[in-house]
């Protein structure tokens, strides 16, 4: 059902855990629909120097958690912007078209995160 | 490594005696039934032979057995054909939401061709209640439909009390028995009910051989129309195999019964009492009127296909309700009428246990489970609790 990388990066997820420190948090999905995944990022000159993850959700859902922080360490904000859910699926060698959308959350939890960093800079 | 089949609501292994009974008719016994010559005589008594072991399983009598190909058609039948051959007589029909799809789905084509469908809920621990039945009943009810055991809760439903209020009314009742047949007592005149489905893979038969017992004298319309098969209430050549090996496991299951239930429940008990001791996991379904192999749970805080991929990653397979592992991405239904709150119901996990299991399969089980439930926790953002997202009303994802 799932490519090698999307179980690679279910069963042994990067990234994992709290940030205490954080400069900016999103979560997107909520526990009704079946996946929530929560995005800490560290900013640093306008670069994501650090991101971690927690998750809520089915396997597809942990591996796009995984491949997202992986993607985004060392790539300035606006490059990160331009991760979307179809380069997430990609980038695991593809997705199962029925966990397209509802699982594939990692592109949107990260938007929040930068967006909740860049509303903090602003204050 | 270790393998652990904990799946057998799924399906079940071929009994090695059914595979033997069935091996001729695959080779040499090729015979059509219907044909006058000794090929087709050999293949028609190995029918007849099966359909009494099958009757002696349900106590039913021969003739009231039809086969079909699946548990499946037997409800589709069941449903179908009951509610056409009474439409002159009322449009109402009765199910509960415990129901499997092949149930539900044919309630909602009764309801697109005219019928009304009262679909009824359930207690907490999955119980039909036959006040409810009673209430439900109008003046045009035709049909009820309750199943005899859900395999998703385990619970068994008591048929014979909705029997008993639908008798007051003359109304027809029908119980789906494809997880009970084989593995608990189930006789028909016992229960009272006037149609009852079965499947041979779900009591170590072949699949591909299912059955309806229509009581004797009631009138029902074919799914399937053509020649004389099964005195013309389901046309199409037999699949001969298929229906000799469901024959077999009939026989076995009726020898084997209590033996098998016996050396069930104690292994189905150790896992319930157990896991009792981890936090957060709710047991689903009626602690003791239950399948004698069947446990599940709802494990808070995470979810079942991650949970289901990890346990077979250790050789342990199972099954769950949760949005996420069904291929509707919905939540179960059934969970979701028993009052299970949706996020909890993501955590749907299902043990079915079955005679090839041993207390060291349950053992590994007991060992892996409450380490893959950690696991997940720990990447789990609500391991403290749902907080605010618990009821997070609509789902704004789009599916």
């Amino acid at each position: 059902m799932y490519s090698e990388k999307v179980m690679d990066h279910f069963t042994n997820p990067r990234n994992v855990g709290d940030m205490e420190d954080a400069d900016g948090v999103g979560i997107e999905g909520n526990p009704t629909c079946g996946d929530t995944m929560k995005i800490y990022i560290k900013v640093k000159d306008n670069h994501i120097v650090d991101a971690k993850f927690k998750t809520f959700g089915c396997g597809s859902a942990i591996a796009v958690s995984s491949m997202v922080t992986e993607m985004v360490k060392g790539k300035t904000l606006e490059e990160a912007l331009a991760i979307s859910k179809e380069t997430v699926a990609d980038a695991l060698g593809g997705l199962p078209p029925q966990k397209m959308h509802c699982s594939n959350l990692g592109a949107d939890a990260l938007r929040k995160a930068i967006e909740d960093y860049k509303s903090r800079q602003n204050r | 490594m270790r393998k652990c089949y904990f799946d057998h609501v799924a399906t079940n292994p071929l009994h090695p005696d059914a595979l033997d009974a069935m091996m001729p008719y695959f080779k040499e016994e090729f015979g059509n039934p219907l044909s006058i010559y000794e090929y087709g005589t050999s293949a028609k008594k190995a029918i007849e032979d099966a359909r009494e072991k099958v009757a002696g399983l349900v106590n039913a009598k021969p003739a009231e057995i039809i086969f079909t190909a699946s548990g499946a058609e037997a409800n589709n039948f069941a449903l179908r054909g009951i509610a056409l051959a009474k439409q002159n007589e009322g449009n109402h029909v009765i199910v509960s939401r415990m129901e499997h799809h092949s149930i539900l789905n044919s309630a909602r084509f009764l309801e697109k061709s005219g019928f009304v469908v009262t679909y009824l809920s359930v207690d907490k621990n999955g119980f039909v209640d036959p006040d409810a039945v009673k209430k439900a009943i109008t003046k045009e009810t035709v049909l009820i439909s309750v199943t005899h055991a859900s395999s998703e809760v385990g619970t068994i439903e008591p048929i014979k009390e909705i029997v008993k209020v639908a008798k007051e009314h003359n109304i027809i009742v029908h119980t789906d028995a494809v997880a009970t047949t084989g593995n608990i007592p189930v006789d028909v005149k016992d229960l009272g009910v006037d149609l009852l489905s079965m499947a041979a893979h779900q009591f170590y038969g072949p699949k591909g051989a299912g059955a309806l017992f229509i009581k004797q004298g009631l009138r029902i319309v074919p799914l399937i129309y053509g020649g004389i098969q099964e005195t013309g209430r389901r046309a199409g050549t037999e699949n001969v195999p298929a229906i000799v090996g469901m024959g077999k496991a009939a026989e076995i299951a009726k020898r084997e019964l209590h033996e098998r239930m016996a050396y069930l429940r104690p292994l189905r008990d150790s896992i319930i009492d157990k896991m009792a001791e981890v936090k957060n996991v709710f047991l689903t379904g009626d602690r003791d009127k239950r399948l004698p192999g069947h446990v599940s749970f709802c494990v808070e805080f995470i979810e079942g296909e991650a949970m289901l991929l990890l346990l077979a990653a250790k050789g342990i397979f199972s099954a769950s309700g949760s949005a996420c592992s069904s291929k509707a991405l919905k939540a179960s239904p059934v969970l979701l009428s028993m009052g299970v709150s949706a996020g909890l119901a993501q955590g749907s996990i299902v043990f079915s246990l079955g005679t090839g299991n041993n207390s060291e399969d349950i053992d590994y089980l007991l060992e892996e489970f409450p380490a893959v439930i950690k696991r997940l926790r720990d990447i789990s953002p609500f391991s403290q609790g749902w907080g605010d997202r618990e009821e997070g009303g609509e789902c704004t994802v789009k599916k």
